[in-house]
C-alpha cells in the first residue's frame, strides 16, 4: 500500500509541477472573477526535490478559525474541471482486499485531502468506491460503496462540510490499472475522487 | 427518452410471434386415430434413450433464401433436442446416404431405422412472399410410420429459428412431458460496443445491456445510454428487463419495457440513494434490490411501481445480491456480517433468517424453479470462482465447474435443468456459457467482446 501510495505521490507531484511550469511560463492572467479564490494548498509548489510534496504538516496545518485568509495565487482557480482533474489534486485512498478499513497511508491520504479541501472551500467532490477484479461483479458493487462511504464519512468527521462530498460505487467496473496481478489489483481497490464543482 | 436501439423493434415483434401465439397459425392437427398421447411417445431400443434424426427440410420453394432456411431449422433443431439430453441426436453428417424425402410424409423409414434413428423429423418451408415462409414439421416414429408430432408456422423468413425453437418445445412437451427451453431468453451486460464513457475522468468504457436467443443467436442490444448498465434481470413475464444503470450519474436501477420502448426507474435514485441489482419476484408484482439509503448497502423489497418500499435487513456489513424463491416467499443474499461474504436466506416478511454457505467466499446466489429446491451461486476456490449448487433439503453442496477461468453470476433456465454463468475460460475474455445442472453439457454461448452477469428468462 504504501508503494502504491508513494508511487502515486509522485505522478500526481509530477503533474502539479507541469502546471505551476505551464503557469509560470504563460502570461499571468489575473484570476478569475473568483471571490473566495482559495489559495494553493501548501504542496507541491515546494521544492521539485522535495520528496513527498504533498502530506502538509499535518497537524500544525489544521485549519484554525483564525488563519489568515489566503492570497489567491492558485494553479487551479482558472482551470476547468477536466484541468483540475486530470491533475488530481486529490489523493486516492487505497484499501485491502475484501476490506474498507482505512489505514495509515488511508488517513494521512484523507488528512492531505481534507487540508486541500478547506484550501478550495468551494470545491465539491464524488468519491469513487472501487474494487479489483478479484472479487464477484456484484458484491463489489457494495464494497465500492462501502469504502466511498467510509471515506466520506472520515472526511465529514474531520470537519468536512458532508454536502461537498457525494459518493458513488463503480464496484470492479472501472479499473485504473488493467491487469490479473497483485500490482494492478492493488492500485484498483481504492477510493478515488473526483472535483465536481469548483 | 427513447432508449432502444434502432433493430430491437422488429427483432422483438418477431419473436413475440412465437412466444405469443398471434401471428402462430393453429397448430397442425395431426392425425392420431383417437389414440392416447402416450401411445405417439417413441421409446427407444430397449433400456436405450430414443435416437432422433433431423435431416435438411424439403424446400417447396426453390431459392437461396428457402435452401438456408431448410438447412437453418433442422440444425437449431438438432441443437435444441440435443440440449435437454432427453433424445440421442444422430449427427447430422451421417445422413449422406439416406434418399431425400419426396413429400412431408413420405419418407423412407427403413432406411433411417437402419441408420439406428428411432424418430425423425420431416419439414418442409414454402415461401409465401416477399418475407413470409410457412414452415411444416413432423416428428415421425420410423417403426410405426405415425406423425407422432405436427406443428405449421407461419411468419416472418427472419424468424425461422423461432419457429425450430418452437418445434423442439412442443416434442419436449409431448414426447417427454418437459418444459423445454428453446424459447427462452439470455439478457447479459457487454462491452462488445464499447465507448468512452462521457464524464470527468477518461479511459473508462461502457457496458451495455443485451438480448439473445438461449442459445445465443439473434443479440438485440437494450441500452443506448452510452454508461454504464450491469446486473440485468429480466422480469418473470419475458417483457421487461430491469438493470442498474448509471445513465443519470448515479447508480440505479432502470426497467426498460422491452416492446414498448419506455423506461422506469421504480427506486427513484437519488445523490444519496443509489439502487443496485434488481431482481423481480416470481409474480412479477415486486422487485428486491441493494440500496444505500439508509446509509449502507442493505436489501429492500418494492413494489414494481416503487410503491411498498420496505427494508429487509438492517446490518452494519454488506447486504447484497438478493434473489427470490421460487414460491415467493423468502429471499436469499449475500452479506458479509460474518467476516466474508456468505448466501443467507430471510422471509420476505424479514424473519427467519439463516445462513447457507460456509465458504470463503460465495456471492450471487441465485434460487432453482421448482422441482429443484436448490441455490446456485459463485464460490471462490482458488484465485477465482466456480459455480456451486447447495440443495436446502440436506445442505449437501456440489461443484459444477472446476477452475477453469473463473466461473460467476449462475442464472438457472425456467425448467431447473440448466444454468448461464460467465466465465474465462478458454480466452480469458468473460463470456456467457452454460451448462446442465448435474455440471454436464458446458456450452459457450457468446462470442463478440465481453459479456457477463446473465439473467435467462423463464
Amino acid at each position: 500500500m504504501t508503494m502504491q501510495s508513494r508511487k502515486w505521490t509522485a505522478y500526481r507531484f509530477l503533474m502539479v509541477a507541469a502546471i505551476v511550469v505551464f503557469a509560470a511560463s504563460c502570461v499571468r492572467t489575473p484570476p478569475q472573477v473568483a471571490p473566495s479564490a482559495p489559495p494553493a494548498p501548501s504542496v507541491a509548489e515546494a521544492d521539485p526535490a522535495s520528496p513527498r510534496p504533498v502530506p502538509a504538516p499535518a497537524p500544525s496545518a489544521a485549519p484554525s478559525p483564525d488563519a489568515p485568509p489566503r492570497l489567491s495565487d492558485d494553479e487551479f482557480s482558472s482551470r476547468t474541471l477536466e484541468e483540475i482533474n486530470r491533475a488530481s489534486p486529490l489523493e486516492p485512498v487505497f484499501f485491502g482486499y475484501d476490506s474498507i478499513e482505512l489505514d495509515a497511508d488511508a488517513l494521512e491520504a484523507i488528512r492531505s485531502n481534507m487540508t486541500t479541501l478547506e484550501s478550495y472551500s468551494s470545491w465539491s467532490i464524488t468519491i469513487e468506491g472501487h474494487c479489483d477484479s478479484r472479487g464477484t461483479p456484484e458484491y463489489n458493487l457494495a464494497l465500492g460503496e462501502r469504502r466511498a462511504l467510509a471515506v466520506r464519512n472520515h472526511l465529514v468527521d474531520l470537519g468536512i462540510d458532508a454536502n461537498r462530498i457525494r459518493t458513488i460505487s463503480y464496484g470492479e467496473e472501472f479499473p485504473f490499472t488493467p491487469g490479473e496481478h497483485e500490482a494492478a489489483w492493488a492500485s484498483n481497490r481504492r477510493a478515488h475522487f473526483v472535483v465536481t464543482a469548483r | 427518452m427513447m432508449q432502444i436501439a434502432r433493430p430491437l423493434p422488429v427483432a422483438f415483434l418477431l419473436a413475440v410471434s412465437v412466444t405469443g401465439t398471434w401471428l402462430l397459425a393453429a397448430p397442425l392437427p395431426v392425425s392420431q386415430n383417437q389414440r392416447s398421447e402416450v401411445d405417439l411417445r417413441i421409446g427407444g431400443r430397449i433400456g436405450a434413450q430414443p435416437r432422433f434424426a433431423v435431416p435438411d427440410c424439403l424446400t417447396l420453394t426453390s431459392d437461396d433464401e428457402m435452401q438456408d432456411a431448410s438447412q437453418i431449422i433442422a440444425q437449431v433443431l438438432w441443437d435444441d433436442l440435443a440440449f435437454e439430453r432427453e433424445f440421442r441426436m444422430v449427427a447430422r453428417d451421417t445422413y449422406g446416404s439416406i434418399p431425400v424425402a419426396r413429400t412431408l410424409t413420405d419418407l423412407p423409414f427403413d432406411a433411417w431405422r437402419e441408420l439406428g434413428a428411432d424418430g425423425v423429423i420431416s419439414c418442409s418451408v414454402r415461401r409465401l412472399d416477399e418475407d413470409r415462409v410457412e414452415v411444416d414439421a413432423r416428428l415421425f416414429n420410423t417403426r410405426t410410420y405415425e406423425s407422432a408430432v405436427g406443428e405449421r408456422y407461419t411468419g416472418s423468413l427472419r424468424n425461422v429459428r423461432a419457429y425450430a425453437h418452437a418445434f423442439s418445445d412442443e416434442i419436449h412437451r409431448r414426447q417427454r412431458g418437459l418444459e423445454g427451453v428453446a424459447q427462452t431468453q439470455l439478457t447479459f451486460t457487454s462491452d462488445r460496443d464499447s465507448q468512452s464513457v462521457l464524464g470527468l475522468v477518461p479511459d473508462r468504457q461502457t457496458k451495455e445491456i443485451y438480448v439473445a436467443d438461449y442459445d445465443g443467436a439473434n443479440v438485440r442490444r437494450v441500452t443506448t445510454g452510452r454508461t454504464l448498465n450491469v446486473n440485468p434481470a429480466w422480469a418473470p413475464d419475458g417483457r421487461s428487463v430491469a438493470y442498474t444503470s448509471y445513465r443519470s450519474g448515479l447508480p440505479d436501477i432502470v426497467v426498460s419495457h422491452l416492446y414498448e420502448g419506455r423506461l422506469e426507474t421504480p427506486a427513484a435514485g437519488t445523490s444519496d440513494a443509489h439502487n443496485f441489482l434488481p431482481a423481480y419476484s416470481p409474480d412479477g408484482t415486486q422487485m428486491t434490490f441493494m440500496s444505500n439509503r439508509d446509509g449502507n448497502p442493505e436489501i429492500y423489497v418494492m413494489n414494481v411501481d416503487g410503491t411498498g418500499l420496505r427494508r429487509l435487513t438492517s446490518h452494519p456489513g454488506i447486504d447484497a445480491s438478493p434473489t427470490w424463491s421460487p414460491v415467493g416467499l423468502q429471499i436469499a443474499f449475500t452479506s458479509d456480517r460474518t467476516g466474508s461474504p456468505q448466501i443467507y436466506v430471510v422471509g420476505v416478511d424479514g424473519t427467519g433468517l439463516r445462513r447457507i454457505t460456509f465458504e470463503s467466499y460465495c456471492d450471487r446466489p441465485t434460487w432453482s424453479p421448482s422441482p429443484y429446491n436448490e441455490i446456485a451461486y459463485a464460490s471462490r476456490t482458488g484465485p477465482g470462482f466456480d459455480i456451486k449448487i447447495v440443495d436446502l433439503a440436506t445442505n449437501e453442496v456440489r461443484q459444477l465447474t472446476f477452475g477453469l477461468g473463473t466461473n460467476e453470476s449462475p442464472s438457472y433456465s425456467a425448467n431447473g435443468r440448466h444454468l448461464a454463468f460467465s466465465s474465462t475460460r478458454g480466452s480469458g475474455e468473460k463470456q456467457i456459457w452454460q451448462i446442465g445442472r448435474d455440471g454436464r453439457g458446458v456450452r459457450r454461448v457468446t462470442h463478440a467482446g465481453n459479456n457477463e452477469m446473465p439473467s435467462w428468462s423463464r
